[in-house]
């Protein structure tokens, strides 16, 4: 009996676990990263770029941000296009994480503007009211570039010499916000995704007074943080006195302006919503 | 007595004294991270914050907390069940000391943010290399001591022991495989979906090799010598041995149930989960049964108590276990405090409830004393309980809750909540989860109290008899 005979155990043992290791584990490296998954436009880190994961390792992002979105509803509609195995060809770890404490990142890149991004960092909860991530104002310090080269030949990414100069003088804030901005955006999704409203649009509050409160109070919730709370502009520009018309207004807050850097508010707030807000936004003079 | 018989067991003290410290900085980190969640205020950056925070936390229970008293058991364990010495106690030593400079080398780089961010392999290369130097040792002490056994026959808590010292050595040195860039940095050595297989290949398997069979190991063991009745089935044994270590490895990729990695990796984790259940249920009723006529003594013997309801929640977490590795259930459930809370159920409620009989079995024997008082091991079980239940029901309320919410559609089919929405409506359950664990530490400090006395007991004891 192997009972009596450890030797022989443990190498029945470790064969018994290997089975599943080699099939479940080992054989995938054949299929996953296969070259024809591969996608053109995904590019490697530039050194600036890789000094911001780096500085979103150390903090340990992963243990509240995921990165993958998952091809249900309730992701794709929150975050975007889902996400595809030859989007992550570069990412050594991979940072797909296991806990949602904050919103899915995958495809934040392009979702925000960078100073949205620096005023979030330094103080979330002036960004996102109740939010609970922990404020990054320290990130402002000078960013270590000793270690920048290295790293690109560790990992065979190509760079220039220009690439390294030009580190000179960022910030780890800059860093991290540059990673920010790639993330999930090397493939075109927001164009294709881009939610274009056919037909005639009509505001179904239009001259509702009633429907201000809720218009004003859904503007401090979500949009004053850019624009301002008097409407007048600081990372967004100056709202007031605007002269386009209702369906124009709501295209903006519905899909965003991705030249501009304005979000997309449509999974947010919804239609409804979206139109109170346009309501109050159009209902706000300069005098 | 044990020393007569020439056992190595000052290092089980050492190793069990040690776990238990550990064991607290766990259980104050986690307390304070569940703080954290619930008020932001409190991150204090750089080193204080949630994301360097929470893998000292974990690194602490698994590798300080757990490793740690397996240590302590298994050598413990193994010398009884060969009726053989250590092979090397002095290497046992060298082990005990590496062990408490690597976790707390761990400790350190952490909260300096040297971090891999593999859950559970987060320690930089050259601290991950101590560990391998550590389990090699560990592993050689024990099988040596296995090989000029006495006793021909090995019993059940053996075949655990050896597929753990295996297992965790294959799972380890794959997923922690590096490309370094200096002392405190370094890459994966696997990209995007391969990294991710890989690493979950480790994680879930870390929950068999390291939150499974070395539990298990000691159940088998103490069980019987808590009761004074054998083991209801060796056959049962037998087989529920073989299929764990086959079927556990199939399993990984159910964390990763609708990301990027191939479907039919997905499926068979999905499959081979479900399977899971037999071999863990056998484990289960190889310990019910063992009851049969004894069943009084859940009320008698306190030891009896902490085994039987940590293999209770043995049972409870390989049903929910399989239940979550559903593609539907995890659609709904993955990425929230469901998690957790099933998570802490396995860790709180099965791996440390079993951990604190052991050692409320053994120092007592060790120390050639008596238990100081088994009232307040009686304290110390109700409130972990307690602690544990809140904490695990509370995020499995807000984990559905969150889901419902992140769920939600307008009659257009248009999202009703944003994340932000359904994020701060779990605060109360954050609040919930907090008290729980203060009630879990307050537990395991009335346990400390009762462990720190029966020594300290037993010392004076010792003294008074010199003189």
């Amino acid at each position: 009996m192997i009972e009596k005979k450890p030797i022989i155990f443990l190498l029945l043992a470790t064969a018994t676990i290997l089975v599943g290791t080699i099939i479940t584990m080992v054989l995938p490296f054949r299929w996953i990263n296969d070259p024809k998954l591969a996608i053109a436009s995904v590019k490697p880190y530039t050194p600036l770029q890789l000094e911001g994961r780096d500085i979103y390792i150390r903090e340990g992002c992963n243990n509240c941000h995921t990165q993958t979105v998952r091809p249900l509803l309730s992701d794709t509609e929150r975050y975007g296009e889902y996400s595809k195995s030859g989007e992550f060809v570069y990412d050594q770890p991979f940072l797909w994480g296991s806990r949602r404490n904050g919103p899915d990142l995958a495809r934040i890149g392009g979702k925000y503007p960078d100073a949205w991004h620096v005023k979030h960092m330094k103080d979330p909860r002036s960004m996102v009211p109740r939010s609970n991530m922990p404020a990054y104002d320290f990130l402002n310090r000078p960013l270590d570039t000793s270690l920048s080269e290295k790293k690109m030949k560790a990992l065979k990414f190509p760079y220039t010499p220009a690439d390294i100069q030009a580190l000179q003088g960022k910030s780890e804030m800059d860093a991290i916000i540059a990673y920010m901005q790639k993330v999930g955006n090397d493939i075109p999704w927001r164009k294709t995704g881009k939610t274009e409203v056919l037909g005639e649009m009509k505001n179904p509050f239009q001259d509702n007074m009633s429907v201000l409160p809720e218009g004003q109070k859904l503007y401090a919730e979500h949009c004053a943080q850019c624009h301002g709370i008097e409407l007048k502009g600081e990372v967004g520009p100056d709202l007031r006195d605007m002269d386009q018309p209702d369906a124009k207004v709501f295209a903006s807050v519905y899909s965003g302006i991705a030249a501009g850097g304005m979000p997309a508010f449509g999974d947010t707030l919804g239609k409804e919503r979206t139109w109170k807000v346009v309501t109050y936004l159009k209902s706000v003079h300069k005098h | 007595m044990n020393q007569q018989e020439g056992y190595a067991d000052d290092i089980v003290k050492g190793f069990v004294i040690w776990s238990m410290v550990w064991g607290l900085v766990a259980v104050l980190v986690g307390v304070f991270i569940s703080f954290q969640i619930a008020f932001p205020q409190l991150n204090f950056p750089p080193y204080l914050t949630y994301g360097r925070l929470r893998p000292i936390h974990t690194n602490a229970g698994i590798f300080g907390w757990g490793i740690g008293s397996f240590m302590a058991f298994f050598i413990y364990i193994t010398q009884r069940l060969t009726r053989t010495s250590l092979w090397s106690p002095g290497l046992a030593k060298a082990q005990l000391w590496l062990f408490n400079i690597v976790i707390a080398l761990a400790a350190v780089t952490l909260a300096m943010g040297m971090n891999r961010s593999k859950e559970y392999a987060e320690l930089e290369w050259p601290v991950a290399s101590l560990v391998v130097v550590l389990w090699v040792i560990f592993a050689v002490n024990i099988v040596m001591t296995i090989v000029k056994r006495r006793e021909e026959q090995m019993y059940i808590s053996l075949w655990y022991i050896l597929a753990t010292l295996v297992g965790v050595a294959v799972l380890y040195l794959v997923n922690n495989a590096a490309i370094p860039v200096s002392l405190t940095k370094s890459y994966s050595a696997y990209a995007g979906a391969n990294d991710a297989n890989v690493q979950w290949w480790y994680g879930h398997n870390a929950v068999a090799m390291v939150l499974t069979t070395p539990p298990l190991a000691i159940f088998y063991y103490f069980l019987p010598k808590a009761t004074g009745v054998p083991i209801y089935s060796h056959r049962m044994g037998v087989i529920a041995f073989w299929s764990l270590i086959f079927m556990y490895l199939w399993t990984g990729a159910h964390h990763l149930l609708w990301a990027p990695v191939p479907d039919w990796v997905q499926t068979l984790a999905m499959g081979f989960s479900v399977m899971l259940i037999a071999p863990s249920w056998a484990a289960v009723f190889n310990g019910y049964f063992s009851m049969n006529g004894q069943w009084h003594q859940m009320r008698e013997n306190y030891l009896v108590k902490f085994l039987i309801f940590g293999i209770t929640f043995y049972g409870l977490q390989t049903l929910q276990g399989p239940s979550q590795s559903i593609r539907t259930f995890s659609a709904f459930i993955h990425f929230t405090d469901w998690v957790p809370g099933h998570v802490h159920m396995g860790t709180l409620g099965w791996v440390s409830l079993v951990l604190f009989a052991a050692i409320y079995y053994t120092i007592p024997r060790l120390y050639h004393s008596e238990i100081y008082s088994i009232g307040l091991a009686n304290v110390h079980f109700w409130l972990v309980l307690t602690g544990q239940l809140i904490f695990s029901i509370t995020m499995w309320i807000a984990g559905v809750q969150q889901a419902a919410m992140l769920n939600a559609t307008n009659p257009d089919g248009s999202l009703h909540y944003s994340f932000i929405e359904t994020m701060v409506e779990l605060y109360p359950y954050w609040h919930m989860r907090a008290v729980g664990g203060v009630i879990y530490l307050a537990g395991l400090l009335v346990f400390l109290y009762n462990i720190y006395q029966t020594i300290a007991g037993a010392k004076t004891q010792a003294v008074a008899q010199r003189a």
